[in-house]
This record gives C-alpha cells, sequence and structure tokens, in this order.
C-alpha cells in the first residue's frame, strides 16, 4: 500500500514536471506574439504618421492588413484557438465573421448610392 | 472530477478550464456569445464607416485625432491583454496567489485605459463641440467606442467581482473555467480595440 501510494506520487511530480513545461512553452509563445503585436501597432503608427513620405494608397491598405495579423495572433495564440478542441468555436467564431463581413459590405455599398 | 474537490498542484488537471461538463458547456457558450458580439461591433463599425466623413460642418476626424493619445491607450490595453495570458498560465500552475496579482494588474491598466478614454471623450466635447448630436459622424463615433468603453467597463467590473467572490476560496474546478471566460472576453476586447485604433483613428487621421 505503502510503495503504491509512492510510486502514485511519484507519476504525479512527473505529469507536473511535464505539464509545468508545456505551460511554460505556451507562454513563451504568447510572449514572442506579444512582441510581434508591440511592433505592428509601432509600424501602424508610424504609417500615418510619416504617410508624407508615401503614396497614399498604401498608407490605409497597409494598416489594414497589419490589424488583420494583430487579430490572428490575439484569436490563435492569446485565445488558444491554435490549441486541440476548438473546432466548434472556430466555427461559431468563422460564423459571427462570416455575417461580419457581409454587414460590412451591405453598408460600405448602401452609401455609394 | 468533482466542481469543488481540493486539488494540490499535482492533482489539479491540465485544462481545468474544460475539466468539469459545467466548464466546457461554460467554454463553448462563451465562444458562440464572442460570434455574437462580432457581428454587434461589425454594424457599428459598418454605420461608422458609412457616415464618417457626414460631419455636418462640424470638426472633422483629421483634426480632431491626435496618435499620442490613441498610441497610449492602444498600449495600456494591448499589455494588459499580456498580464491577463499571464494569470491564466499561473492558473493552469495552481497558483492563485500570483494569478490574483496579475489579475490585478490586468485591471489597473484597463481602469487607466478607460479614464483616459473619458478624458478624450471630454476634449473632444470641449474643444471641439464635437458630441453624439453634433453630427452624423459624431453619433457614429460615440456609438461605436463608447460601446467598446462599456465593454472595458463591464470587463473591469467582472474581473473585480470574480476575484473579490474567489479570494478566500482558492483554484477549483468550479472557478477555474469563470476565470478562463474572463480572460477570453478581456482577450476580445482588445482584438476589437486593434480594429477601432485602425478604423477610426489611424484611417481617420490619413483622411
Amino acid at each position: 500500500m505503502g510503495t503504491n501510494t509512492n510510486s502514485h506520487q511519484g507519476h504525479n511530480q512527473v505529469e507536473l514536471k511535464y505539464h509545468r513545461r508545456k505551460h511554460a512553452e505556451e507562454m513563451k509563445q504568447q510572449v514572442i506574439s506579444f512582441l510581434f503585436m508591440i511592433v505592428l501597432t509601432l509600424a501602424s503608427f508610424a504609417a500615418v504618421i510619416y504617410r508624407e513620405h508615401m503614396d497614399s494608397y498604401f498608407t490605409v491598405p497597409f494598416i489594414l492588413l497589419l490589424a488583420v495579423v494583430q487579430l490572428i495572433f490575439q484569436l490563435y495564440y492569446f485565445m488558444h484557438m491554435k490549441n486541440k478542441g476548438h473546432s466548434t468555436t472556430s466555427f461559431f467564431l468563422y460564423s459571427g465573421l462570416t455575417v461580419a463581413i457581409i454587414t460590412l459590405l451591405t453598408f460600405l455599398t448602401l452609401i455609394w448610392l | 472530477m468533482e466542481m469543488n474537490q481540493k486539488f494540490t498542484a499535482e492533482t489539479f488537471p491540465h485544462n481545468p478550464e474544460k475539466a468539469t461538463e459545467e466548464g466546457k458547456n461554460k467554454f463553448l457558450a462563451f465562444w458562440l456569445f464572442l460570434g455574437g458580439e462580432t457581428v454587434l461591433f461589425a454594424s457599428l463599425f459598418g454605420t461608422f464607416l458609412a457616415l464618417r466623413n457626414s460631419t455636418a460642418g462640424g470638426a472633422s476626424a483629421s483634426e480632431m485625432f491626435e496618435p499620442k493619445l490613441v498610441f497610449i491607450a492602444t498600449m495600456l490595453l494591448l499589455t494588459s491583454s499580456l498580464t491577463s495570458v499571464y494569470a491564466m498560465y499561473h492558473m493552469k500552475n495552481f497558483e492563485h496567489k500570483k494569478m490574483m496579482l496579475w489579475l490585478g494588474i490586468t485591471l489597473l491598466l484597463g481602469l487607466g485605459f478607460l479614464l483616459l478614454e473619458i478624458y478624450e471623450f471630454k476634449h473632444y466635447m470641449h474643444e471641439f463641440e464635437f458630441t453624439m448630436k453634433s453630427s452624423a459622424f459624431g453619433s457614429a463615433f460615440y456609438t461605436l467606442v463608447g460601446t467598446h468603453g462599456a465593454h472595458v467597463f463591464v470587463g473591469l467590473l467582472w474581473i473585480t467581482t470574480l476575484m473579490l467572490r474567489n479570494a478566500g476560496r482558492g483554484l477549483n474546478l468550479y472557478n477555474a473555467p469563470k476565470f478562463y471566460v474572463a480572460s477570453l472576453y478581456w482577450h476580445f476586447i482588445d482584438v476589437v480595440w486593434i480594429f477601432i485604433f485602425t478604423v477610426v483613428y489611424l484611417m481617420g487621421m490619413v483622411g
């Protein structure tokens, strides 16, 4: 009985170490994606502040693209969508995004008339 | 596993937010809610984009917006997103006190953001007489940015209540999903802000 409990605890210790390492790895990825997001934000602001030096057709698509990249970092790294068990959540979110994009297109085409 | 079972760091499950049936349901339903929130914000963004040049002779975006204030607000909210990631890291490691500490820092950054936004709105109202009623651009601006600000406010209340209620309890499978879902909400607020600072402020400055 005594040895059984000991080996059980030993097993738990190994598992704990393994999980902590996994958590630390994920945390590292998240810190890196945070740094990327800071760089993207700085690039967006720089593109707008120094817009006189650039083609006026370049600035707006460029900052929109950077926003989409930041969105992907947030969803997949900060909100864990890259992890297992997120297929239904992806379905919910992408359904929402589909309706969102149609809504945006509708509002933007309405004002053309 | 039981919701109120006592745990140690060794016995706490790898993904505590999804270890119980209730946790799993909460997790799924919360993402469904976020899908709905996406649609809500899309309609507000669509309205804003359609009306952003309808200034009715009043101040326009490029006259009012300054990069400095928006940049500080963006950094506050982006950093608060990282601190709530840290909080969830400590939650998974069963370190209750450290989780509380990082959630506290998240709250302070969020509060800083909110105060900055209140200052900003007051500044526009007094310096430019730019209000909800002054133009269609004004209505669209305050509705979009104000709805986001209201979300930040709700997030602050939510996380504060969670922290107070669970301060003496320690972590278990009853409150782990609650903390996890609140941090998802906080990240979502940051996601919306990315598009606000890009579409409303930066595109507004470009004109």
